[in-house]
């Protein structure tokens, strides 16, 4: 084993290696292990109370009302990620196969795409706001104007629209991330191949689902992992459209805001548990990290090698 | 001998720099109320005349995240000397750490002459013990337009029935009778305190409060199906409508109405400096039927408990309760001080303190932020389900005791 001197190289490694380490074990690490240490106690508002064990978990889990809203949120969470899969995702692969094919536009398509991104989430958020507006909403000034007058609905004030209306919002927003990703992928894949293609059928659908398709496996696997991981941690965009309370009662609740009311209280609920709090997040944590390294080992598994 | 004295010269002048910090005792003062920052500063600077040797450095915070910036702070041991605190529940989850200085009237004798219930609403129920000086109460009723309703020869009403007749000539007219939006959940419990605190009235108030009845109860459900009514007068897609469109609403003056408090009052004359306000409590189905408003208390002034400068502190809440203070708390910040002999310049004001002699604590604030489930989130909650046709009032009836009985005593069965 090579002894590191600390001279000279050794020393250079050293301290570039040591600030980044330092500033990710006090802003990262710990404040990660310290939610994990005080999942485990009880708390007096502020003033951290006895050991309990597991006993927020079990409640978060298994107490009503708390396991009810858990489980409301967590569902939530799923069709966002289903969801925003259909439209997010799958809207960005046929964007990028288009982009790719350079239809009439595309260079213009590809920056007008992407620039959304760009914007922060409380502009779009508030835009969108805007849009569903009852009164004088574009959405619903517009269905007038097409004689669709019938159509008009308060989108963010209904549980059967309010979700739906969010994931939209959120879709428009992102979708220029997958479309990008996947645009890298397909412009990795070799003449080659595509000629070898070209001489066996002259069909599109078998283009992309025997060929393009399995060949930019390796974009599928980032978009999909970080939606993933997107979805579950989501909490800007209905926090900016709907607030705090995932109005109307709940329908739009995820585990972000269920997590942030719980440990931080609102306006509404003077209580501030953070030992539930900490459960939440460390639940949440435990679930995102433990199903995103199956989806990536499995999704690598898929990828071919050129 | 010469040199006797300059040695005492020096120890005075010693003592004197050595005593100079407990002279310039400067104390911090934390306020959710940015918008009152001007008032503040004025007012601390008639303190700081009155008691040399204070300072008082005003920092404000935005109000959304106040609560959690200062327990934040105070948990790390960096919170300020002086503070505002939230009411009921809200003032419990900082006093209950042990924050806060505890209160009587040997340390601030104004406080002997409060009302009751404004010194209720900063005592922590668990050791009965006072932790601030309580500095408004807010009201809920209906805020109207007088011009409109002139032009319409519209009075205010004395009966339900004349409630109704009067929204639906209003939008006979061509005017939208309620700017209200209910998407922003708190506003869900806004306009059962504004609209129907009548209605349930003071015995189902008293019943409730004896343990004899609980939300199940006719008088409740039944103005919660009045409740649902009168939203037929509230604009297109109100379920969608957020809280500061509804605002917008009233304050541009397309709308006549608004259900809210008497908070409301600085902020729509700010938006529209030429608009006339009035306001009145919604009827109770009869005439005689007492015309009730909701009304609770804001928050008020603590201090730290581990000041370092507890004497300035306290001459600092007793200057906060006194009458010269209210005063001027009235006057400028257009609020409905706590205050004793506080009288109002402003004749709406008047009004509001003269229609607050005839109501009813804001329910689910006052009595029901205690535990979890709050009941003003569920409230809230049920209400929103009631506007968009999931539930009936019977059920909300039900769903809100049930979710009480959790930790609310009187409902465990």
């Amino acid at each position: 084993m090579p002894s590191l001197r600390l001279t000279g190289r050794g020393m250079w490694i050293t301290a570039l290696l040591v600030p980044p380490l330092a500033f990710v074990a006090l802003f990262i690490v710990y404040p990660i292990i310290s939610a994990f240490a005080y999942a485990f106690f009880d708390w007096n508002g502020l003033a951290r109370g006895e050991f309990i064990g597991l006993a927020n978990f079990y409640k978060v889990l298994f107490t009503e009302p708390y396991a009810a809203w858990t489980r409301n949120a967590f569902m939530h969470n799923v069709q966002v990620f289903f969801a925003l899969m259909v439209l997010q995702n799958g809207a960005g692969f046929i964007l990028a196969y288009c982009l790719w094919r350079g239809l009439p536009g595309a260079r213009f398509h590809r920056v007008a795409v992407f620039l959304p991104v760009v914007l922060s989430t409380i502009i779009v958020g508030y835009l969108f706001k805007l849009f569903y507006h009852p009164l004088f909403g574009v959405v619903n000034i517009s269905l007038k104007a097409v004689g669709l007058g019938f159509l008009a609905q308060p989108w963010l004030g209904q549980a059967s629209t309010a979700l739906w209306s969010i994931i939209v919002a959120n879709a428009w927003h992102m979708v220029g991330f997958p479309t990008l990703v996947f645009l890298a992928g397909m412009q990795r894949i070799p003449g080659e191949v595509l000629d070898a293609v070209r001489m066996e059928t002259e069909s599109e659908w078998v283009k992309v689902t025997k060929v393009v398709w399995p060949l930019v496996a390796p974009s599928a696997t980032v978009v999909f992992t970080l939606l993933f991981v997107g979805a579950f941690n989501w909490f800007e965009m209905p926090y900016v459209m709907v607030g705090l309370d995932g109005s109307p009662y709940g329908s739009t609740d995820v585990l972000g805001l269920y997590f942030y009311r719980t440990a931080f209280g609102n306006q509404s609920s003077a209580a501030q548990d953070f030992g539930a709090g900490s459960a939440l997040a460390v639940l949440i944590f435990l679930f995102v990290a433990v199903v995103a390294s199956v989806i990536t080992t499995r999704l690598r598994a898929r990828e071919i090698q050129l | 001998m010469r040199k006797r004295n300059l040695l005492r010269i020096g120890a005075v002048l010693g003592g004197l720099v050595m005593a100079m910090p407990s002279f310039a005792q400067e104390l911090t003062f934390w306020s959710w109320r940015q918008e009152d920052k001007a008032v503040y500063e004025e007012l601390i600077k008639t303190f700081e005349a009155e008691n040399p040797g204070i300072t008082v450095k005003l920092e404000s915070f935005e109000a959304a995240n106040y609560n959690t910036i200062l327990s934040t702070a105070l948990a790390g041991g960096t919170g300020p000397d002086l503070m505002m605190v939230r009411a009921f529940g809200g003032l419990e989850t900082i006093a209950s750490g042990g924050y806060l200085m505890p209160l009587d009237t040997t340390k601030i004798p104004a406080l002997a002459d409060f009302n009751p219930a404004a010194l209720a609403a900063e005592t922590m129920r668990s050791d009965q013990t006072l932790y601030a000086v309580p500095f408004a109460s807010q009201t809920q009723f209906v805020i109207y337009n007088k011009a409109i309703f002139d032009q319409n020869g519209l009075q205010e009403p004395q009966t339900w029935d004349e409630f109704i007749k009067l929204s639906e000539d209003l939008k006979a007219k061509g005017v939208i009778p309620f700017a209200n939006g209910t998407a922003t959940a708190w506003q869900d419990e806004t306009i059962v305190g504004a609209l129907v605190s009548s209605l349930y009235g003071r015995s189902f108030y008293d019943d409730l409060m004896a343990g004899k009845v609980d939300f199940t109860d006719p008088r409740f459900t039944d103005a919660l199906a009045k409740l649902k009514d009168i939203t037929a007068y509230f604009p297109d897609g109100f379920i969608g409508l957020d809280y500061p469109s509804a605002q917008q609403l009233f304050a541009s003056g397309m709308a006549a109405m608004f259900a809210g408090g008497s908070y409301e009052i600085a902020n729509f004359r700010a938006q529209n400096p030429d608009i006339q306000l009035g306001v009145f409590a919604a009827p109770g189905m009869k005439a005689d039927d007492e015309k009730l408003v909701a009304i609770y208390f804001d928050g008020g002034y603590a201090a730290n408990a581990k000041t370092a400068h507890p004497e300035a502190a306290l001459k600092f809440l007793n200057f906060v309760s006194s009458k010269e203070f209210g005063q001027v708390f009235a006057n400028k910040l257009n609020n409905i001080s706590t205050i004793p002999g506080v009288t109002f310049e402003d004749p709406l004001l008047g009004k509001v303190a003269e229609l607050n002699q005839h109501s009813i604590p804001y329910l689910m604030l006052v009595h029901f932020r205690y535990g979890e489930p709050s009941g003003s989130v569920l409230l809230q909650g049920e209400v929103q389900k009631l506007l968009d046709n999931q539930t009936t009032p019977a059920d909300i009836g039900k769903a809100l005791t049930d979710g009480l009985a959790t930790w609310y005593e009187p409902f465990k069965k």
